[in-house]
């Protein structure tokens, strides 16, 4: 099998790469193994790609090390910064085949998958002017010693993403790592392999060095695992499932102890207050839990309307969700294209279906959409209590609950009532209302009249069992540098 | 059996407490166990406290979970640390106390434990200073928007303290815990449980509020088993033996994924170049492994040697050796006490008759010393290899290698030889050695011209398999907050 292949999407013919990223040149698997990836819209294979196992992490942490102790270590942080420029540069350049891949594997909307490039390019801009700002401290303890401390790169990073964001979570891992001085293995998600594997011939383009970046296909069980236990990776971060990120943490601690960083799952509260601005709302709240198709960790899956509006609200809220155009990522006006996978799509069902078997209300939706790709409809369920299956766990679709609180604390109560912490969101007009509550919840991002409002300049990570540590901004470079304290001695020995 | 019992050292006779220190109250253990504490010195019972089991933790937990949600929530900032502050003007009023029962306890010099007291009473006092400087950010990200993070509290966190340095451990988690806003259920080592005890006496008295601060006995495999898989504990400080550092993370992982910060094992190397001070570098270097009896994560236990000055060195060494003075621990000239336990001391006799076996030479020392008490005479093999086990484990004795080497590219692969990477030393004359090599060491803290020197103002902890995480500095706040950012949308909705 050939290590590229032309591709005809709707919008756009390109050539996309096949095989692994390793060591600056394009390879297959030494097993030799590939595998399909999956067209959402039509469930009809687009194309095959090489697969990574265990031999190839082995491989591409091997080249990983090399760079980062040679090339990558020679490389002013200055012109690590540069180089991150030139990559979101052409991120930019190529805007339109990286979205037209993103809708043809991932299935959301081409409208969508151009504002993911473009926050893609965002994000890697922003890491570049970090790259030469990675500051220590001088620390004075006594005038006979002198102190500082080095935030030096940890090593080689394994980063392991997931299918919902695929370019965009590229973006996030890929820049801080980079921007600090790592070499990274970079797994993409099975069901997306295409626009990272693309995204891997603009790092070549921008004068990024043999080994740097290495990016592979492959699936968690195997390639996954093996960059979770490598003995000779120094980090891992991975986003993706609450469960898988156990598994993760556990394979750290019996390997090298390396360190984890994790974005897991959530089920964020979105909360309605009587004193909200009721048409911002309703738009917040219909974006909050269908866009991306409901695929977002930070997902406001469960709703909370103040008893006062909640009747009028929730058909404003029904209205609103009709209006939401499900279709053709292709088409100009989709708003939600097909779920990823048959996987996802057979889970998102059975939650559906769990609901109305719970006795929960369907306000509208829950069926399938049409009978060709992985559609759903638009979902909303009322008449719901806290220990139903769709309100305790994590859905990942177009599907949410909504419930009535009468005061502030009872719906602080019921928001936290969750072993995720990931978001959280407030709609009121009133000040001391939203100060108040946003400190209440137990939410890593807490939104303000608003909801899904990412920017790479915020921090981003969960509460509880949402994750550990936090990706974006400031805080993102702490993953990625291990400190190391210096005491140098001026005076002579202290004791005999 | 009574909450507190006469107990009559050498040096003084006090009151000490052997209950359970929970939500403000004496207590004893749910199932009414007991153990004793062995003076190490003569081998005898010094007196039986009471032992925390699984329930006791359990309701350690829900004082602090009401502590911190409750007196602690509305304690101010400033008032933490004027607590804190108090704690640490006990500490010191209580030194001849402290310090004879950490003698007595452990097993260490009355000159090393009122040493020990100060520098406890130090870093809670440097605690006491951040508690209301706990900054959040705003970040500027458009017009429209208003952003902020806060660094909140973690919330209740298990602590689990290691016997060599039990008091001033006791202080390393309680004062940034504490300082940050957390609340804290402290388990003390088993060998090693009665300074902690009567610190919680002067938490009493320094106005700290009930439940804030829980104090109890009790062993690894149930009680610290316990607290690293509790649902209800958000995150977990463990310094001790990498072997259970895995344990606990997995435990992690496996029930609420708290966060968790590990200071484990180490085998430090400590080199020695031409060019050093030699007379001081003696100095550091038998301080750097005999101190603390060799009980020290950071101890300097492979000391390298460059050709040029190592015949004499290791005729110097040896002879400085001779002098460390092993005995009584309440003996004002006393350097050396005894190991703390029957267990590290077949330990490490187990390590050095492998040193033995393994053909290395005995320059000095390689017996016990004396036959009653844990002794054991400082030892020092020479002619040793790297694949040795005395080379490879941490033995945490007052056993250490002395190797030669040529060139510095040779030492420092040499020294970063290892899965650990808690410390390093470097003693040297040039600036250039001393940057270049200190910089190549793969090691938490890099000492140039001294050793084992700790800072509470510099950070602390371990690269690779010696720990996840720094203690000590600013950047232990780090462990007891989490980032919650908040978004506040001043605009009117971005889409329909």
């Amino acid at each position: 099998m050939s290590l590229t292949a032309k591709i005809e999407t709707p919008s756009i013919t390109y050539e996309q790469p096949l095989g692994l990223y390793i060591d600056g040149k394009w390879v297959k698997g030494v097993e030799g193994k590939t595998f399909e990836t999956i067209n959402p819209t039509d469930e009809k294979p687009i194309i095959a790609v090489h697969e990574a196992g265990p031999e190839d992490v082995d491989i591409a942490v091997k080249a990983a090390r090399n760079a980062f102790n040679n090339v990558w270590r020679t490389t002013t942080p200055s012109e690590r910064g540069i180089m991150l420029h030139k990559l979101a540069d052409l991120f930019d350049e190529h805007v339109d085949t990286l979205a037209a891949i993103e809708s043809l594997d991932n299935g959301k909307a081409l409208s969508m998958a151009k504002v993911d490039i473009s926050l893609s390019s965002g994000c890697l801009r922003y890491y570049a002017g970090w790259a030469d700002k990675i500051h220590g401290k001088t620390i004075d303890t006594d005038h006979e010693t002198f102190n500082y401390t080095r935030h030096e790169a940890v090593g080689v990073c394994g980063q392991i993403i997931p299918w919902n964001f695929p370019l965009l979570m590229w973006a996030w891992k890929i820049g801080p790592a980079l921007a600090t001085g790592n070499t990274v293995v970079i797994k993409t998600a099975e069901q997306t392999p295409l626009s990272g594997l693309y995204a891997a011939s603009l790092c070549e383009k921008a004068g990024i060095p043999a080994g740097v970046v290495n990016v592979i296909s492959g699936f968690g069980k195997t390639a996954g695992a093996a960059i979770a236990s490598h003995m000779d990776i120094d980090k891992v971060a991975f986003t993706g499932s609450t469960v898988v990120g156990r598994t993760i943490l556990q394979a750290a601690a019996k390997s090298n102890l390396k360190k984890v960083t994790l974005e897991l799952g959530g089920k964020s509260p979105n909360i309605v207050f009587n004193d909200a601005n009721i048409d911002n709302a309703i738009s917040w709240v219909n974006f909050g839990i269908f866009f991306n198709h409901g695929q977002c960790c930070c997902a406001g899956s469960r709703i909370y309307v103040q008893s006062g509006i909640y009747d009028k609200f929730i058909q404003a809220f029904k209205e609103r969700t009709s209006k939401n155009k499900v279709g053709d990522p292709f088409a100009a006006d989709t708003f939600q294209g097909p779920q990823v996978s048959q996987l996802q799509f057979d889970r998102i069902m059975a939650y559906i279906k769990a609901g109305k078997d719970a006795g929960a209300t369907v306000e509208t939706g829950g069926a399938r959409h049409g009978d060709k790709g992985y559609f759903i409809e638009p979902t909303i369920f009322s008449n719901v209590s806290p220990d139903m299956k769709i309100m305790q766990e994590e859905i990942f679709g177009p599907v949410c609950s909504i419930s009535k609180f009468e005061t502030e604390d009872d719906v602080i109560k019921m928001g936290n009532e969750s072993t995720y912490g990931l978001a959280a969101a407030v709609h009121t007009t009133d000040l001391n209302t939203a100060i108040r509550v946003s400190n209440s919840l137990k939410a890593g991002t807490v939104w303000v009249n608003c909801y899904n409002m990412l920017s790479y300049q915020v921090p981003f990570g969960g509460f509880k069992e949402s994750g550990l540590g936090r990706e974006l901004g400031k805080y993102a470079l702490q993953n990625y540098t291990q400190i190391k304290s210096v005491r140098i001695r001026l005076g002579d020995a202290l004791f005999g």
